[in-house]
């Protein structure tokens, strides 16, 4: 498969967002956000349940109209120029939309119809849909017998149809088991290396975003907090704070612990169990000086780790608010915050 | 886009759902169970023509103290028995007085009691007329007024006997004679259509409207596929509209031969009328499935709200009674519902044979009823549809 289309004049931007609002009633789901995507660039939208993160997905799929501001995508503009828009992107959408009662190459037939693609360039195309995702020899089986791994192999290759420069992909890991989400993460990566489709992703999994996207939007309350890679938003969390160690001593003994605590780099000692520490120091050599002292003590290292920070620390700092998500990660994603999230998702259904 | 792609596309949208639906093997199953189950139930439930009320318990309370010696209540309960012999209508057992068939039938021990009073014999044999009270249980109204009817019919009947034969013995009257002289007129039946009719022939048409109205499509929770696909909106539209037309115009014609087949109804009008009555049922409620959709957020909310909109029309459109049985505010109310006019036109060309001039108030309305309701929804779902 090759890139679609080079009509608009080619500036390397995919999406121009500037000043977006949506409200619902009183609630602003969506709150004055601006940003660009670049051609061939995934990026991702990181941020709670109800931060606003599908209803801007639905704006720039021209589902869902902004109450203000304006959005080109793929150089139309989302409200006047709707059509051309729907010619040029995918939509994997929180809810899989797919028929049970078909196979899998009748609703990938149905979709294509809808975009207008000639007989036998569909079908050349469903076929190579199909073995993209090695899904081929369940082609004509009902979409009902699938697990949902495989349903949501097919339900992302169905919005592949048209050959979408931009992919927008909608919480696309949801209520995936963790071998499932591996296999849709690895078809986002080919999808963007294979085919240099645009694409964009919401998530609430920090991880995900981490290891699948080149630039990350954090979202909040319906607010853009900070957009950056993922290496330049931890910055923002190690450039103030100490740098984290983990230290895993077989003999951990008291006198040890004193004398690492008297390093005048090393900031706060906790120790977690009878073999381990977490020590946070500040400077550029706290590591050399820490392992010094342990050595001069007679401490058996065991293993020294460098705790990193998380996207997890990034959303902390940025919002001041612990990432509520780990419930959801943990397998209950219905958890919503406030009306809104609830309200929202009923309605677009 | 231009008409050829809406045209397309809604095909297209057609095709998907009557794939779906034909798939779909349970949904299947109860597109044959549901009007069986209907037909059989409200058949059988609702007696076709006459009493056929049998095996009654009915307490008889024989009070009479009789007068010269002449006890006529005996008389009577004789002749009552005669003529339950033959009918079987009722079970009968005796009972004391008012106060015991009372509490008989507040214990549901009998259906309901015959007091024959003290004076019985005297007031007839002094020139007055006798009474027989006849008292009925309140709490099953159907059964109550049905056993007031019967036994009041009986009792009549017994009286009317009797006058013939004082009239035949005391004044010398011909039986013939006495007979005109009680009874002088007499009634003959008959019906349009000619020949035997039962229940089924009346409700048959009104079942057909109603489960034709059901069959609207409930699945529009993945929408959002051909929403962001670049088509016309009017294409899922127009696509819903078809595959529901076609999917409401089998299920008439499943009703129809399973009503013809299994119970014995038949057709006297046009056919080919019915069936285009039938589609024009179909789509003066496509209207009102796109409006539920429009504004509700789930399949679940939508399928409620059809349902409590369904149920009042069900039973005031006259699918079951006739509406002339309802009260006169409920008869006016009866005509703001298109189901009315579906199962009137229905029954008037499967029943009674009637033409096109016949039913054309019933297709005007339902037309324009349909009309206005796509008016009204079709800009609503469309709104609905760019929240």
């Amino acid at each position: 498969m090759t890139v679609a289309s080079n009509e608009t004049i080619d500036n390397g931007v995919a999406i121009e967002i500037s000043h977006l609002k949506k409200m619902f009633d009183d609630f602003v789901a969506v709150n004055d956000v601006s940003f660009s995507v670049k051609k061939g660039e995934i990026f991702g939208l990181l941020g709670p349940n109800g931060a606003g993160k599908s209803t801007l997905i639905r704006m720039l799929c021209t589902l869902s109209r902004p109450t203000e501001g304006f959005a080109t995508v793929a150089g139309y503009d989302v409200l006047k120029q709707d059509d051309k828009v729907r010619e040029h992107v995918g939509l994997v959408s929180e809810k899989m939309i797919m028929y049970d009662q078909l196979t899998a190459r009748e609703n990938l037939k149905l979709f294509g119809k809808l975009y207008n693609l000639p007989k036998d360039v569909l079908n050349k195309r469903i076929d190579e849909l199909l073995s993209f995702v090695r899904m081929e020899k369940w082609a004509d089986y009902k979409i009902a017998t699938f697990s949902t791994g495989m349903k949501q192999r097919i339900n992302v290759i169905r919005a592949l149809v048209n050959q979408p420069e931009i992919l927008f992909l909608d919480e696309p890991t949801l209520g995936l088991d963790p071998q499932s989400t591996a296999e849709i993460r690895e078809l986002i990566r080919r999808i963007n290396a294979e085919n240099g489709t645009t694409i964009i992703l919401t998530t609430h999994i920090m991880v995900e975003a981490d290891i699948l996207c080149k630039r990350i939007g954090i979202i909040d309350h319906g607010k853009v907090v900070a957009i950056d890679t993922p290496a330049n938003l931890k910055k923002l969390v190690s450039g103030t704070e100490a740098s984290a160690f983990e230290i895993e001593i077989s003999n951990l003994e008291p006198g040890i612990v004193s004398s690492l605590q008297s390093l005048s780099s090393v900031k706060s000692l906790v120790q977690e169990d009878p073999t381990r520490l977490t020590v946070r120091a500040n400077g550029n050599d706290s590591f050399d000086s820490i392992v010094d002292n342990l050595r001069k003590n007679g401490a058996k290292i065991l293993m020294v780790k460098n705790l990193e920070p998380s996207l997890e620390d990034v959303f902390l700092h940025l919002t001041g608010r612990e990432a509520r998500e780990k419930v959801s990660e943990n397998g209950n994603p219905k958890r919503r915050f406030g009306p809104h999230g609830r309200r929202r998702n009923a309605r677009v259904r | 886009m231009g008409v050829r792609n809406i045209a397309r596309h809604s095909l297209w949208i057609c095709w998907k759902d009557l794939l779906e639906f034909s798939r779909s093997k349970l949904r299947l199953i109860m597109l044959v169970l549901m009007p069986l189950f209907m037909m059989v139930m409200v058949g059988f439930i609702f007696p076709s023509g006459g009493s056929t009320i049998s095996d009654q318990p009915i307490a008889l309370a024989n009070m009479d103290a009789g007068y010269n010696n002449n006890f006529l209540g005996n008389t009577f309960v004789a002749q009552l028995n005669v003529i339950n012999n033959n009918t079987g209508m009722m079970d009968l057992s005796t009972a004391k007085d008012f106060g015991s068939i009372k509490s008989e039938i507040q214990n549901s021990k009998v259906a309901g009691g015959i007091i024959i009073p003290e004076n019985f014999s005297s007031n007839i044999l002094t020139g007055e007329q006798g009474y027989v009270t006849i008292v009925i249980d309140q709490s099953n109204p159907q059964m109550s007024v049905m056993i007031q009817t019967v036994l009041s019919k009986t009792i009549e009947a017994m009286g009317e006997q009797m006058a013939i034969h004082s009239l035949n013995s005391t004044y010398n009257v011909s039986i013939i004679q006495a007979t005109s002289m009680v009874k002088p007129y007499n009634v003959q039946i008959r019906s349009v259509p000619e020949g035997n009719t039962n229940y089924f022939q009346f409700v048959a048409p009104g079942i057909i409207a109603m489960v034709v109205m059901i069959s609207y499509e409930k699945d529009m929770g993945t929408l959002d596929g051909m929403l962001v696909a670049p088509i016309n909106r009017l294409s899922i539209i127009l696509g819903k509209v078809m595959a529901q037309t076609i999917r409401g115009m089998l299920q008439g014609f499943i009703i129809l031969l399973l009503a013809v087949i299994l119970f014995g109804v038949v057709v006297q009008g046009n056919i080919l009328l019915v069936v285009a009555l039938i589609v024009l049922t179909v789509f003066s409620f496509v209207g009102l499935g796109i409006l539920i959709t429009s504004f509700t957020d789930k399949e679940e909310t939508a399928t409620m709200v059809m349902m409590t909109l369904m149920f009042p029309m069900m039973f005031l459109s006259g699918v079951f009674f006739p509406l002339q049985q309802m009260p006169s505010y409920m008869q006016t109310f009866a005509h703001f519902l298109p189901l009315t006019y579906a199962t009137t036109a229905l029954r008037k060309v499967m029943v009674l044979g009637a033409d096109i001039p016949a039913v054309a108030t019933e297709i005007t309305i339902l037309v324009g009823f349909g009309v206005i309701l796509l008016m009204i929804a079709v800009p609503m779902f469309k709104r609905a549809m760019s929240r």
